[in-house]
């Protein structure tokens, strides 16, 4: 188990172009479960390959373990790595493709059916053993690749996108699997998604990143209700953050915090709301309505409620938002500032 | 990208009425579906009757003539049962031919096979001036056989060839010594092979590199992460997954050596004293310029089993793909 | 770093090794071949001389031999005529069949594409005899017809199998969208699949032209006369007067004839290779 640390670490592809990564530091804590989430061009995968060996940085350093590894290849990094993909071999069977890093790694013969086996049980797939990867379902192939992974007992286990194979249904079982997965075997784990959700699910910390710069890192909780700008603001959270600009502040509360007057006591702000559309989920309501009046006419705000309230289309409801869900923002740099008077009451 | 196979249940005897949703019968060749397989039929017709009359024809043909006594010029024949084969399995210039066939063919394709992979490998990642490379790479194949035949006879030429100078030049044989490329029988077997293995590398390379980039990226990446270094790599994923690919190539390199005729008919025409002939080009010699059109037959008959092989080894994988 | 960066080197001065090693072996018959056009006879011929270099001054000689007394000409006009006839004929059986091996017939008509796939494999020195007898009959013997008859056995074959895999390529959806909008079967065959697969039927004629030249045994067991003769059988057989090679013309002529071909395969090359191999592994 060991702690990752990169300092600096930057990588541009095409000279004078933006850099994919940008200036990253990061040091992950022992046993954690990192997320890197941000959207699809954020940079989280070439991070995530400098870590693993597979990409050169452009400038920077990259620590495993305390030591400098930039000029380590990755087999001599002790990391393993689940692609996004599982890349598993096709044409071994499962006992080959996971027996397959002791044999690169001149493990004794005699230990392989040992270590493999261990491997298999901990991932419950001992029965698969013979079958070739396309007879396996996805999830299948998962712990198939997990198992590959863990059989070598690495330091640090990187994973790029393995659930975005699954459809949906999949998914949630996949993920609770490998979050007993982290919680069995306790490795330092960086785990890369475009998905929010997962990200909040799974992570022990979050590492919020956009176009190669990282916005934020903290726990869940520290990204959703402390957001350190407004892109971490509305990309955490769906439906996003309604955002408002008020002088040289941006003013955010997030559509569950948005309320009908009624349930939102000693308001802070109130919104006279008029409903555009409602959407019913089952579990909740989504309501997008516009501003009616006042200094924000026509502004478009969605709420977000549980109950069986009933809106109608074009009808007017007064809404608010209490104090401490309010979010305030620099207008200028987007960063999070200190709460402000509110000035247009 | 693979296109869902259509997989409708066999028709049913053409006439036989089918019931449609209405109710009142129709017959199955006026249905939609009766329709396009009608269609279908008289688009491919032209193609297959073609086909079958100027391969399916000359096929049968070739059998009959093996088994008479047809002659350039004769204008009946008589059946002559086994005649023929007796004959010329007891020719020694075909006993000759029917060697060298199988040593052409299986030395060239190994060295086709080793050399094309090497090949394939180190084009397999973008450089500059890849593509005018490819282009000097696939000149044997591309230019006519016989040109490049004559081309490698003009380099192998007894008195001027240019390999000879250079090996005189360096010292390794004195002037007039050089070894006779074309002229000693053992040289020339390895002239021919030469040849066959020059024009059939660039083939090769370009099917092994299809079959390199089809390789998803993820997975020699994984085995690195898994700790493999470049050698394994190679063996044990990067090669057994272009098996596939391999095997197609090497069976079409051995339809294409097995059965070529030209370059052993312009390089040595067969000599010197037949140490050079192939089965196709004595089957030609014998057929074509001495007029004995049913030996000629029965010789090129012998090209049938391994035909036959090959064919066999090629669905077999077609049929496994299909499966996987 | 250092380690890293020695392997990439070592990587990369070991590639450029052998591609610089197989690009020279493999084209070096065609760098002999023009240095031989363009070098005096007399320097051909004269042993102690350096082959590498000009010891004469380069001549014109050979190509003025080559086109003003020789047939090849000739020679490269039928090929080019047979070469559009066979292309012509090739299209109109190839198309449709191709297109009706694709889309309109199931589980039979596979086994009918893996039929003319197999019909591929059956060589020309297994056919030649049999059919000389059959062009001999039709009164072909001798004449360009004879192979323009003939070449079609082999490359419709090929032609089917590259079209195949362009038309797989090919959504499903668009012709039942036309057929929606009222086209029928045919009609969208003609009016759709072929407009968007040009690229793939100018791979298809590319390819069977250069089919045709490449093409020997036919040519030269039908064809005896010199001035009807292909340019592939022409040259290696009427450019030697008796037992002497007239190299230099020889050289001339086969680089003339392999270079335009090559240049021509090379534009075509990676769309051949996708037909290839979706029509071999299936």
């Amino acid at each position: 188990m060991a702690v990752v640390e990169t300092k600096a670490l930057t990588k541009v592809f095409k000279e004078g172009e933006v850099g994919a990564v940008n200036n990253v530091n990061l040091q992950t804590r022992e046993g954690e479960f990192l997320v890197f989430l941000g959207p699809s061009g954020s940079g989280k995968t070439t991070l995530l390959r400098m870590i693993a060996g597979l990409e050169q940085p452009t400038s920077g350093e990259i620590l495993i373990g305390g030591s400098v590894v930039n000029h380590l290849t990755p087999r001599e990094r002790r990391i393993a790595m689940v692609f996004q993909s599982y890349a598993l071999y096709p044409h071994l069977s499962v006992y080959n493709n996971i027996a397959f890093p002791l044999k690169a790694q001149g493990v004794k013969r005699e230990l392989h059916r040992q270590k493999v086996e261990w491997a298999a049980e901990l991932l419950g797939i001992k029965r698969l053993l013979d079958r070739k990867p396309r007879q396996l379902s996805g999830g299948e192939r998962q712990r198939v690749a997990l198992a590959r992974a863990i059989v070598r007992e690495p330091t640090v286990f990187l994973l790029d996108e393995p659930l975005s194979n699954l459809d949906a249904k999949l998914r949630a079982s996949a993920r609770e699997e490998l979050e007993s997965f982290h919680k069995r075997i306790g490795t330092t784990t960086i785990y890369v998604t475009h998905d929010q959700v997962e990200a909040m699910a799974m992570g022990d910390r979050v590492m919020v990143l956009h176009q190669g710069h990282v916005r934020q890192i903290g726990t869940p909780t520290e990204v959703y209700d402390r957001p350190a700008d407004t892109f971490v603001a509305t990309f955490l959270g769906s439906p996003p953050m309604n955002l408002l600009e008020n002088g040289d502040a941006i003013v955010g509360f997030r559509p569950e915090h948005l309320l009908p007057i009624e349930l939102a006591q000693k308001a802070a702000t109130t919104f006279r709301l008029r409903v555009k559309n409602t959407e019913y989920l089952g579990a909740e309501w989504i309501v997008y309505g516009a501003v009616a009046g006042g200094k924000f006419d026509g502004k478009e705000l969605i709420s977000r409620l549980g109950s069986a309230a009933s809106f109608e289309a074009d009808q007017t409801y007064d809404f608010g938002v209490r104090e401490p869900d309010l979010h305030f923002f620099d207008r200028q740099t987007e960063k999070r500032t200190e709460a402000k008077v509110l000035a247009w009451r | 990208m693979a296109m869902k196979v259509e997989d409708h249940a066999p028709p049913p005897p053409v006439g036989m009425a089918a019931r449609s949703l209405e109710g009142p019968r129709v017959p199955w060749r006026r249905t939609p579906e009766g329709r396009a397989q009608l269609l279908g039929i008289c688009m491919f017709s032209p193609a297959v009757l073609y086909l079958a009359a100027l391969i399916g024809v000359p096929l049968v043909l070739a059998f009959v003539y093996a088994f008479t006594d047809v002659k350039v010029g004769s204008a009946s024949s008589h059946w002559v049962g086994w005649e023929n084969f007796r004959s010329i399995l007891q020719s020694p210039s075909f006993r000759q031919a029917l060697v060298n066939s199988f040593i052409f063919t299986i030395v060239s394709q190994v060295l086709v096979i080793v050399g094309s992979t090497i090949l394939s490998l180190a084009l397999e990642d973008k450089f500059h001036g890849r593509g005018f490379v490819r282009f000097l790479i696939l000149l044997p194949w591309v230019a006519p056989i016989s040109l490049g035949a004559i081309g490698w006879k003009w380099i192998l030429d007894s008195l001027y060839s240019v390999i000879n100078w250079v090996l005189v030049a360096l010292h390794f044989y004195k002037p007039f010594s050089a070894p006779m490329w074309l002229g000693e029988p053992h040289l020339a077997m390895a002239s021919v092979i030469l040849v066959h293995t020059w024009r059939l590398l660039p083939f090769s390379t370009v099917i092994l590199l299809a079959g390199l980039t089809a390789i998803p990226k993820d997975i020699p990446e994984a085995a690195e992460v898994d700790g493999a270094g470049f050698w394994r790599i190679l063996f044990q994923i990067n090669i057994p997954m272009m098996l596939p690919i391999i095997n197609v190539a090497v069976l079409f390199g051995i339809i294409f050596t097995f059965t070529d005729m030209t370059v052993v008919y312009i390089l040595t025409a067969g000599g010197p004293f037949d140490s050079t002939q192939v089965l196709p080009s004595l089957a030609f010699f014998t057929g074509i310029l001495a007029g004995d059109l049913s030996q000629g037959a029965a010789i090129s008959l012998f090209l049938v089993p391994i035909l036959v092989i090959v064919a066999y080894l090629m669905l077999r994988m077609a049929h496994r793909a299909e499966i996987t | 770093m250092q380690r890293g960066a020695l392997r990439a080197i070592g990587y990369h001065a070991a590639r450029w090794a052998v591609v610089i090693v197989f690009a020279v072996l493999l084209a070096f018959p065609f760098y002999w071949m023009l240095i031989t056009t363009f070098k005096k006879t007399a320097d051909l011929y004269t042993l102690e001389n350096n082959p590498f270099i000009f010891n004469l001054p380069p001549t014109l000689e050979h190509l003025r031999l080559l086109f003003g007394q020789t047939s090849y000409l000739r020679w490269v006009t039928n090929t080019a005529i047979v070469g559009v006839l066979v292309v012509a004929i090739t299209l109109v059986l190839a198309l449709p069949a191709a297109y009706a091996l694709t889309r309109l017939t199931g589980r039979w008509g596979q086994r009918i594409g893996i039929g003319i796939f197999l019909t591929y494999l059956v060589p020309p020195t297994l056919l030649f005899i049999p059919l000389s007898r059959v062009v001999s009959l039709l009164n072909l013997q001798d004449t360009i017809w004879s192979v323009v008859v003939v070449y079609p056995s082999f490359t419709v074959p090929f032609s089917i199998w590259l079209l195949m895999g362009f038309f797989k390529s090919i959504p499903r959806e668009l012709e039942d969208a036309a057929m929606v909008d009222g086209l029928t079967r045919l009609g969208a065959f003609v009016k759709l699949v072929v407009p968007i697969s040009l690229s793939g039927i100018l791979t298809v004629v590319i390819f069977t032209f250069t089919l045709v030249t490449q093409e020997f045994v036919y040519a030269l067991t039908f064809i005896s006369p010199e001035s009807q003769q292909m340019l592939g059988v022409g040259v290696p057989t009427f450019l030697v007067r008796g037992d002497v090679y007239y190299w230099g013309s020889l050289m001339a002529a086969c680089l003339i004839a392999s270079v335009p071909i090559a240049i021509l395969y090379n534009l075509f090359l990676d769309r051949f290779i996708a037909g290839f191999t979706v029509g071999a592994v299936k």
